[in-house]
C-alpha cells in the first residue's frame, strides 16, 4: 500500500517535471514570433506619441516638443479633410455593396448549372484576378482606359467623344468601384458557393414533388439557406467602412482625382512620407485606427449575435 | 403541362449560361487585351487598332525586356523575398501556431499570447512610426526590411491553430505517453496531417510578397533595391520627367520604337508569370482554405 502511493507521488513528480519541459519548450516556439511582433508592432505603437509633438525629423523622439492635442485641432481645421472622409466612406460603402451583391448573384447563377466542365472554368477564369497585384490591374486599366485605349474605341463606334476617365472626377469613383468588383467578385463568390452546396438536397426533392418552380425554389429554400452566410459576411464587412482600399488608389490616382478619389490612407501617405510632416499624419492614422478597431469590435459583436460567428 | 415546364426552364437554363460566358469574357478581356498590345506594332498600338488579336504581330518588346538588366534585378529581388519571406512565414505560422492550439489549462499563458496576437492584428501604430522603426534601426536598401514586418501573419497562425485544434486529441494523447515532446509530436504528427492547410497559407503569403509594392517603394531608396512590383509601379504609373531624363539616347529611341505601351503591356505580363504558374496550385487548396477558415469547436 505504502508502496503504491510512494510510486504514485514519483510517477506525479516525473509528469509534473516533464510538464515544465513542456512548457518551456511552448515558450520557446513562441519567442521568435513575439520578439518580431515586439519590434514591428509593439515598439511602432509607442511612437503613436507622436501625435502629440511637434515632430522634427531628424531629432530623437524623446527630444520633441509636446503639444498636447494641438494635432487633432489643426487636422479639423484642414480644409480637405471632410472631402478626403467622405471619399473614404463613399467608396469604401459602394465597395461594399457591391461585394456582397454580385457574389451573391453570380455564386446563384453559377449554382443553376449542372455542366460540371462549364462551371468549373467560369470559375478559374473568374478567380484569376483576385491573385494579381494593383500595380498590375492598375497597369491594365491605363491601358484600357486611355484616350486611345479599347473603352474610348468603343465609346468612339457610338458616336461619343474620348474622355480622360483617370483623370475625371465623375468617373474616377466608378472606376475604383467597378475596377475592385472585377478583381474580387469571383473570389467572393467561393464563400457563397460553400454555403449552397451546404443546403440539404432532400428540401429540393421535397419541392419538386409538391411542384415547386424553380423561383419558388430559389425563393423558399435557397436563399434562405445562404442568407445566414450574407448575414455574417455584411456585419463582418462593417470593419471595413474606412479602408477604401490604399493600394487600388494609390496605384490609380493622380492629383487632378484629388477631390473625388483621395482617401484617408493616401492622404495619410503623402502628409507624412511625401511632406514629412510625422506629427499630423500620425495624429490622422492614429484617428483612423481608433475609429476602426471600434468598427471592428461593433462587427464582431454583432456578427457573434447574429451568426454565432467567433473567429477562434 | 410538364413539357411546358422543361421548355422555360431549357430557356432559363440558356439564359444563365449565356449570362456566365459574357461575364466570364468580360473578366477575361482585359488581361488578354494586354497579351495583345504586348505583341503589337508600337505605331498599331497607339493608334488604337488593337482590339482582340495584336496588330503587326512582333517580339520587339519581349526582346527590349531581355536586354533590360534593371527588369532581370527587380525579378531577382522579388524571388529573392518571395523565397526568405514565404520560408520565414511559414516557419513562424507553424511554431506558433502548435503552442496556441493547446488549450489553457495544458498551456497557462496561452490567452495571454493569444490576446497579444488579435491585439496585433487588430491595432498598428500606423505607417509614420513603422517608418520610422525601420529607418531608425537601418534596415532601408536591405531585403530585411521586405520580409522582416510582416513575418509572422497573425491571421494565418490564427488559421492554422483552429486547424490543429480540429485534429482528433487523442493522435496528440498516444504520442505523449509514448514519450514524444512538443516538438516531436508537431513535426511528426501535426504536420503530416495538415499539408493542404500548410500549402494554403504558404501559397497566399508567397502571393502576398510577390505583389506587394508599397515596402519596397518607402524603404528603397536605391532603384536597384526595387522589387519587380515597385519596379513596374515607378515605370507604368508614374512615368515622371525625370525619368525620361536619365535615359541614355539610345534607351530612349528604343523606348520609342517599342512605344510605352506595348513596352509595358509586356512587363505587365512577364510579372504575372509566376503568379500564373503557382494559380493552378492555388486553385487546387485555397477553396480549402476558404472553408478553413470556419473550422472551429
Amino acid at each position: 500500500m505504502l508502496n503504491t502511493l510512494r510510486l504514485h507521488y514519483f510517477l506525479r513528480g516525473c509528469v509534473s517535471m516533464k510538464d515544465k519541459k513542456t512548457l518551456f519548450h511552448y515558450h520557446l516556439m513562441l519567442s521568435p514570433g513575439i520578439l518580431m511582433l515586439f519590434v514591428f508592432s509593439i515598439i511602432p505603437m509607442l511612437g503613436i506619441v507622436m501625435a502629440f509633438q511637434n515632430v522634427i525629423p531628424g531629432k530623437k523622439i524623446w527630444k520633441q516638443e509636446w503639444i498636447g492635442w494641438d494635432n487633432f485641432a489643426f487636422m479639423l481645421q484642414i480644409p480637405d479633410i471632410k472631402q478626403v472622409v467622405l471619399n473614404t466612406v463613399l467608396i469604401a460603402s459602394m465597395k461594399i455593396a457591391a461585394g456582397i451583391i454580385i457574389p451573391v448573384v453570380f455564386a446563384l447563377l453559377l449554382h443553376e448549372v449542372q455542366v460540371r466542365w462549364f462551371k468549373r472554368t467560369v470559375q478559374t477564369i473568374v478567380y484569376l484576378p483576385h491573385f494579381m497585384s494593383w500595380v498590375i490591374l492598375a497597369g491594365i486599366m491605363v491601358n484600357i482606359l486611355s484616350l486611345d485605349g479599347i473603352v474610348n474605341q468603343i465609346a468612339g463606334l457610338f458616336g461619343m467623344e474620348p474622355v480622360m476617365f483617370l483623370a475625371s472626377n465623375t468617373w474616377f469613383r466608378h472606376i475604383v468601384v467597378w475596377s475592385d468588383v472585377w478583381k474580387e467578385f469571383g473570389f467572393g463568390t467561393i464563400v457563397y458557393l460553400a454555403a449552397l452546396t451546404g443546403i440539404n438536397p432532400s428540401l429540393y426533392e421535397a419541392a419538386e414533388i409538391d411542384g415547386a418552380s424553380r423561383l419558388k425554389k430559389l425563393q423558399y429554400i435557397t436563399l434562405p439557406g445562404i442568407m445566414p452566410t450574407i448575414i455574417l459576411l455584411t456585419t463582418l464587412s462593417l470593419g471595413n467602412v474606412l479602408n477604401a482600399g490604399f493600394d487600388q488608389i494609390f496605384n490609380l490616382y493622380n492629383p487632378l482625382v484629388y477631390s473625388s478619389g483621395d482617401i484617408i490612407d493616401t492622404y495619410v501617405y503623402r502628409l507624412g512620407l511625401v511632406q514629412m510632416q510625422y506629427g499630423l499624419a500620425t495624429a490622422v492614422g492614429l484617428l483612423k485606427s481608433v475609429v476602426a478597431i471600434l468598427l471592428i469590435a461593433i462587427s464582431y459583436r454583432l456578427a457573434y449575435k447574429f451568426a454565432n460567428y467567433r473567429i477562434f | 403541362m410538364v413539357r411546358s415546364r422543361t421548355l422555360t426552364s431549357q430557356l432559363a437554363d440558356g439564359i444563365i449560361l449565356l449570362v456566365l460566358v459574357i461575364i466570364a469574357l468580360t473578366s477575361l478581356y482585359p488581361l488578354w487585351y494586354t497579351i495583345a498590345l504586348s505583341f503589337s506594332d508600337q505605331a498599331a498600338a497607339n493608334a488604337g487598332q488593337v482590339t482582340i488579336w495584336p496588330s503587326g504581330f512582333n517580339l520587339t518588346s519581349y526582346r527590349i525586356i531581355l536586354d533590360d538588366e534593371k527588369f532581370f534585378r527587380a525579378f531577382g529581388v522579388s524571388i529573392k523575398r518571395v523565397l526568405i519571406g514565404g520560408a520565414l512565414n511559414f516557419l513562424l505560422t507553424v511554431i506558433m501556431a502548435y503552442p496556441l492550439s493547446r488549450s489553457a489549462k495544458q498551456f497557462p499563458g496561452r490567452n495571454i499570447y493569444m490576446w497579444l496576437l488579435v491585439f496585433c492584428m487588430l491595432f498598428s501604430g500606423g505607417l509614420i512610426p513603422l517608418y520610422i522603426t525601420i529607418t531608425t534601426l537601418g534596415m532601408q536598401n536591405t531585403i530585411w526590411s521586405l520580409v522582416l514586418p510582416g513575418a509572422v501573419p497573425i491571421f494565418n497562425v490564427i488559421l492554422i491553430m483552429n486547424f490543429f485544434r480540429s485534429l482528433p486529441k487523442e493522435l496528440d494523447e498516444a504520442a505523449v505517453v509514448d514519450g514524444a515532446g512538443p516538438w516531436y509530436s508537431l513535426l511528426r504528427i501535426y504536420i503530416p496531417l495538415s499539408v493542404p492547410a500548410m500549402a494554403t497559407v504558404t501559397l497566399f503569403s508567397i502571393v502576398g510578397h510577390w505583389n506587394s509594392f508599397f515596402d519596397g517603394l518607402i524603404y528603397m531608396s536605391k532603384p536597384q533595391n526595387y522589387p519587380l512590383q515597385t519596379y513596374i509601379q515607378q515605370l507604368v504609373v508614374n512615368i515622371t520627367p525625370d525619368l525620361m531624363k536619365e535615359m541614355t539616347t539610345e534607351q530612349l529611341i528604343e523606348l520609342m520604337k517599342a512605344s510605352n505601351k506595348t513596352l509595358n503591356a509586356a512587363k505587365l505580363m512577364v510579372a504575372m508569370i509566376p503568379i500564373l504558374l503557382i494559380y493552378p496550385f492555388l486553385q487546387r487548396y485555397f477553396v480549402h482554405g476558404i472553408v478553413l477558415g470556419s473550422v472551429k469547436e
